[in-house]
């Protein structure tokens, strides 16, 4: 279970999250949607500790993530997985490296174990055989995938998806929704996805949350999403220009 | 320029310091802790040394080659013609101490540090420093730490072969092209050089290039706003690493002593 509780973060002036609550459940999809600039890749960098809320706590099964430091953080990180929004791929490194890289520091796999692992997990995502190829010679859905296939080698516990499906042609995105499915029933990870993508959003969701000025304003099913008489959500949901949030 | 200006200029002279003092001690606690990176510490050991080779072998030739040219003159002008051959040891003296350490200080700042900036700071802007954290690397121990042991070891090793290529050709400039007696001029350079003046410019070396790895990864990870904020961290540490290595190579000199024997 995840808790994140009252988390504010501002970068100089600039008030991002403002105060944000939000339970997520193990073996849970939570589905978090909100505008560009809304904070939501902030939120995700903040539950695994990349960057320090201001005030709050982000709690996981207990353990306090706001409150640890260096070498205990960064053992607490082996339970997550992070696809970042722009992949992140090292640019020094092959396809294969890259999604090796934290199977050699989180698990004891040898070299034969670790070369089948890669495979698998670029099959997982369509990409069997590119395990050669430099990040530069790939497009930006393909980079994208490589990231997925680089953040669940090593079987974390809670995977973080920052706009798994932007970039990706529609066959592909849906070929993403399923795997975000599969890897829940196989392995029972827990999710969390941003996206702008309504479609996928009630696809691959148990829960989906908005953020609006810095706040989650509205959580519920996806049926729940759907109908309910939030005048925000509605706008979201159906990407409406007119309606309460252009409208100061 | 006002007073308040003045202060907070100088505040923020004292934040950046106390940034560069907290990344250092950083690196020494993480110098004592496993996992090492031995890949990337033996790439950047290639990369500051093997590649750094041709520019420092240049720079020392010439280097070598003007400072033999100023002493035979000065010694020519003042103590007299036949005098010229005493001007070894002063070439090797001047070269081992102070010119080569410094050339190659300047050059390895040109060189490595700005592309250990660039490096760094693009890996930054693109979150893949975030994503070393998220797969289980700290980035301070995966990426300053190799490259400021591999600069500390290879500016040294850069420094003698700088020396040997500097003294080389002060003797060609002297004995074969000004025609000085190469028996009276070898003579006395071995005879006044000592290991300790080598040893001093050696362990300057090693210093500068603590202070160019350090520098160019401080301004590589604190890179922000795409490109132009990669090209302004390259810049800022070439500059801000050259005057270190001056301004630290007078107190070097100054406070180590003159003779190992004193
Ligand atoms: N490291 C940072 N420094 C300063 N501002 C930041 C930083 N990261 C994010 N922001 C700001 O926080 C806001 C939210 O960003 P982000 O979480 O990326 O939005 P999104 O919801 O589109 O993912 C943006 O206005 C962005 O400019
Ligand atoms: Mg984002």
């Amino acid at each position: 279970m995840i808790r994140i509780i009252d988390v504010r973060k501002s970068f100089g002036p600039k008030k991002v999250l403002n105060g944000v609550n939000l339970e997520i459940r193990t073996g849970e999809t939570m589905v978090i949607i909100g505008q560009s600039g809304s904070g939501k890749s902030v939120l995700l960098k903040l539950l695994i500790g990349i960057m320090k809320p201001d005030r709050g706590e982000i709690n996981v099964d207990g353990m306090n993530i706001t409150a640890l430091r260096g070498d205990e953080l960064l053992r607490a990180t082996r339970r997550f997985g992070m696809l970042f929004q722009a992949a992140a791929l090292f640019d020094s490194m092959t396809v294969a490296q890259n999604v090796a890289f934290g199977l050699e520091r989180y698990t004891d796999l040898g070299p034969d174990g670790i070369r089948t692992r890669v495979a698998d997990c670029l099959a997982k995502v369509g990409l069997s055989g590119i395990e050669g190829l430099m990040p530069y010679e790939l497009s930006g859905g393909m980079k994208k995938r490589v990231g997925l296939a680089r953040a669940i080698a090593y079987r974390p516990e809670i995977i973080l998806y920052d706009e798994p499906s932007t970039g990706i042609d529609p066959i592909r995105a849906d070929a993403i929704n399923e795997l975000i499915i599969l890897l829940k029933k196989e392995m029972t990870v827990t999710s969390v996805v941003i996206t702008h993508d309504m479609v996928s959003s009630y696809k691959v969701a148990d829960r989906i949350a908005l953020l609006y000025e810095g706040r989650i304003v509205e959580i519920g099913t996806p049926e729940a999403i759907k109908n309910s008489a939030n005048a925000v959500v509605q706008q979201f949901i159906h990407g409406r220009a007119q309606g309460p949030i252009t409208n100061w | 320029m006002g007073r308040d200006q003045r202060i907070s200029l100088l505040a923020e002279f004292f934040r950046q310091l106390g940034e560069v003092a907290f990344l250092s001690s950083k690196t020494f606690r993480n110098l004592f802790k496993r996992p090492w990176e031995k890949k990337i510490f033996l790439q950047q050991l290639e990369e500051i040394g093997v590649r750094t080779l041709p520019v420092i072998s240049l720079t020392a030739a010439f280097g070598g080659l003007v400072f033999a040219l100023q002493t035979y003159l000065g010694f020519h002008r003042y103590i007299g013609p036949g005098s010229e051959a005493y001007g070894g040891p002063i070439i090797s003296l001047g070269l081992t101490k102070e010119l080569i350490p410094i050339l190659v200080g300047l050059m390895a700042a040109g060189r490595v540090g700005s592309s250990m900036a660039a490096e760094i700071g693009t890996m930054k802007i693109t979150e893949q420093v975030d994503a070393l954290f998220t797969l289980g690397a700290d980035p301070n121990r995966y990426l300053v730490v190799p490259r400021t042991v591999a600069a500390f070891l290879m500016l040294p090793c850069l420094t003698i072969f700088g020396d040997i290529i500097g003294i080389i050709c002060g003797l060609i400039y002297n004995v074969v092209i000004m025609g000085v007696n190469g028996t009276v001029y070898l003579r006395n350079t071995l005879l006044y050089l000592e290991l300790w003046d080598v040893l001093t410019g050696v362990l300057k070396a090693g210093v500068f290039g603590v202070i160019i790895a350090v520098i160019g990864c401080w301004q590589g990870l604190k890179a922000e706003g795409g490109a132009e904020g990669v090209g302004r961290a390259t810049t800022r540490t070439v500059v801000i690493a050259s005057i270190s290595i001056l301004i630290s190579n007078f107190f070097l000199s100054k406070f180590l002593p003159g003779n190992l024997s004193l």
